[in-house]
């Protein structure tokens, strides 16, 4: 029989345990309800960004008329040889299966290109580090220094075109950003939208795809890898790949949204979204100050840039959500090992009483 | 015919602005665009600059960065990279992005980016500019 004391101070701990978990899951509700905000903030920019695209593809000749063949580099498609693939993982872990799945992914995405030399561009520490057990690092990568103005001192990739010659492996890691997802910032992902595309048109790369965790609400979530370059329709995400959640995990999603108080439907987004369908696609004659041409070749690579913040903002979004789920079923498992703990104890406790009874009994009994 | 437009800014991040204006003037990629109600419809790529609107007498600045802007009778759009209001901005922190901007270009080094340096130079004077006129 264990020792009342140890098992008192077992469950003290315990109880101790059950209120950091507590407090977690509260702090990543209110992140994971203040990262939502910020990804429908987000929302009218990208939609009116994606609408002037739309209807500057039937002004701006962006196709062939003979061949039917994109004019622009970023729509026209060419064999994969090379791929980059961006990953996008948290900084941090105790977010239950989170990173682990997302990595799950990853391989599985490698292992589906097996004649392709892959670079890969890693977001976040967790991703990096376990990217960097498998895959050599290309040194003397220019880092990206976030800044919150729209001046970002990056240098222009200059020595990428040496790399590409070569390489330090088939997978092989070409950037990683530590720390940029505790406030996502438009600049960074358009800075690495730049710095992407630019490799793109030198030809480096024939396809770009992000993985990450798309998070439309607390319910609907799943880990997609999701082509960026080449554009194949403007306004679609084009899905390679996706892993919906198992029907357990969306239980426990469930459960932990009601009692944190998440809202756990996707916010209406409707009547926004019908404002920003008007922007420039009006019925009526726009006079154009540059030639349509010209707005789309400036607008396009925004748009990548676009999608990748967007992949970032939902990727924090679902990392809180995966935090708040696992530090809800922590603290659920500290409760009902608390119970088992204060019966185990109970009954030592009454055992010991019986024990002592029966020994004064017996003692008075034997005189 | 009322004699406002509705304005809207909107950034990445947010929508800035949503006002209503008697008259704008927008830094087109062209050159600067007075905007009064009841202007043909337009589009344009924006350039960097101020942001200059009059909404119920007063008037608001603005710095803006790269943007996109559709123009129609009753209403103006803009979808700006990055926008802020006078008082938003670092004025300390563009001082330091002009001062480097400068030195990159007077460098003379073969490896500074010109264009991009002339842009940083750019953003960071009118973002002084407007703080200035707060």
């Amino acid at each position: 029989m264990a020792n009342i004391l140890d098992i008192r101070r077992r469950i003290r701990s315990v109880v101790n345990t059950r209120q950091i978990t507590k407090a977690m899951k509260t702090v990543s509700a209110a992140k994971l309800r203040r990262a939502q905000e910020g990804a429908m903030a987000a929302r009218p920019y990208s939609q009116m960004l994606t609408n002037v695209l739309k209807s500057l593809v039937s002004r701006a000749d962006i196709y062939d008329p003979v061949t039917g063949e994109p004019r622009h580099p970023l729509l026209a498609e060419r064999e994969e040889k090379s791929v980059l693939l961006i990953v996008v993982t948290g900084d941090k872990g105790l977010a239950g299966a989170f990173n682990t799945n997302i990595l799950k992914l990853v391989s599985k995405f490698i292992q589906s290109k097996p004649d392709e030399n892959i670079d890969v561009e890693c977001i976040g520490r967790k991703g990096r580090d376990f990217m960097r057990r498998r895959y050599p690092v290309v040194a003397e990568k220019p880092s990206i220094e976030v800044a919150v103005n729209g001046e970002t001192g990056v240098p222009p990739a200059s020595q990428d075109a040496e790399v590409a010659s070569k390489r330090a492996g088939r997978v092989q890691i070409t950037g990683e950003y530590v720390g940029v997802l505790g406030k996502v910032d438009h600049n960074f992902a358009n800075t690495l939208s730049e710095n992407i595309i630019a490799r793109y048109c030198r030809g480096e790369i024939d396809a770009v795809y992000i993985l990450f965790n798309e998070f439309k609400s607390v319910i609907a979530q799943r880990l997609v890898a999701e082509r960026l370059l080449p554009i194949k329709e403007i306004g679609e995400v084009d899905i390679q790949m996706a892993e919906e959640a198992s029907l357990e995990e969306r239980k426990q999603r469930i459960e932990a949204a009601k009692t944190a108080g998440v809202g756990m439907r996707p916010p209406d987004t409707s009547a926004a979204d019908e404002a920003a369908a008007k922007f420039a696609t009006m019925p009526v004659d726009y006079i154009y100050e540059q030639p349509p041409q010209q707005l789309f070749e400036g607008i396009l690579p925004k748009y990548v840039g676009i999608q990748i913040f967007h992949a970032l903002l939902e990727s924090v979004a679902a990392e809180h959500a995966a935090r708040m789920t696992a530090m809800d079923a922590a603290t659920s498992n500290a409760s009902d090992m608390i119970d088992s703990l204060t019966l185990i104890m109970n009954r030592a406790r009454q055992a010991k009483i019986t024990k002592e009874i029966i020994e004064i009994v017996s003692g008075a009994a034997a005189q | 015919m009322s004699n406002t437009f509705q304005l809207e800014i909107v950034t990445p991040s947010r929508l800035l602005v949503k006002d209503a204006a008697e008259e704008a003037q927008i830094p087109g990629l062209s050159g600067y665009l007075g905007i009064l109600p009841g202007h043909a419809p337009l589009i344009t790529e924006l350039a960097v600059g101020m942001i200059t609107y009059k909404a119920s007498g007063a008037t608001h600045r603005l710095s803006v960065a790269w943007g996109f802007m559709e123009v129609l009778p009753d209403k103006v759009t803009i979808l700006a990279e990055a926008a802020e209001h006078p008082n938003e901005i670092d004025v300390e922190r563009a001082q330091k992005a002009k001062d480097r901007a400068e030195q990159r270009l007077k460098s003379g080094d073969a490896q500074v980016d010109y264009p991009r340096a002339e842009d940083a130079l750019q953003r960071a004077e009118t973002r002084l500019n407007v703080a200035k006129e707060k």
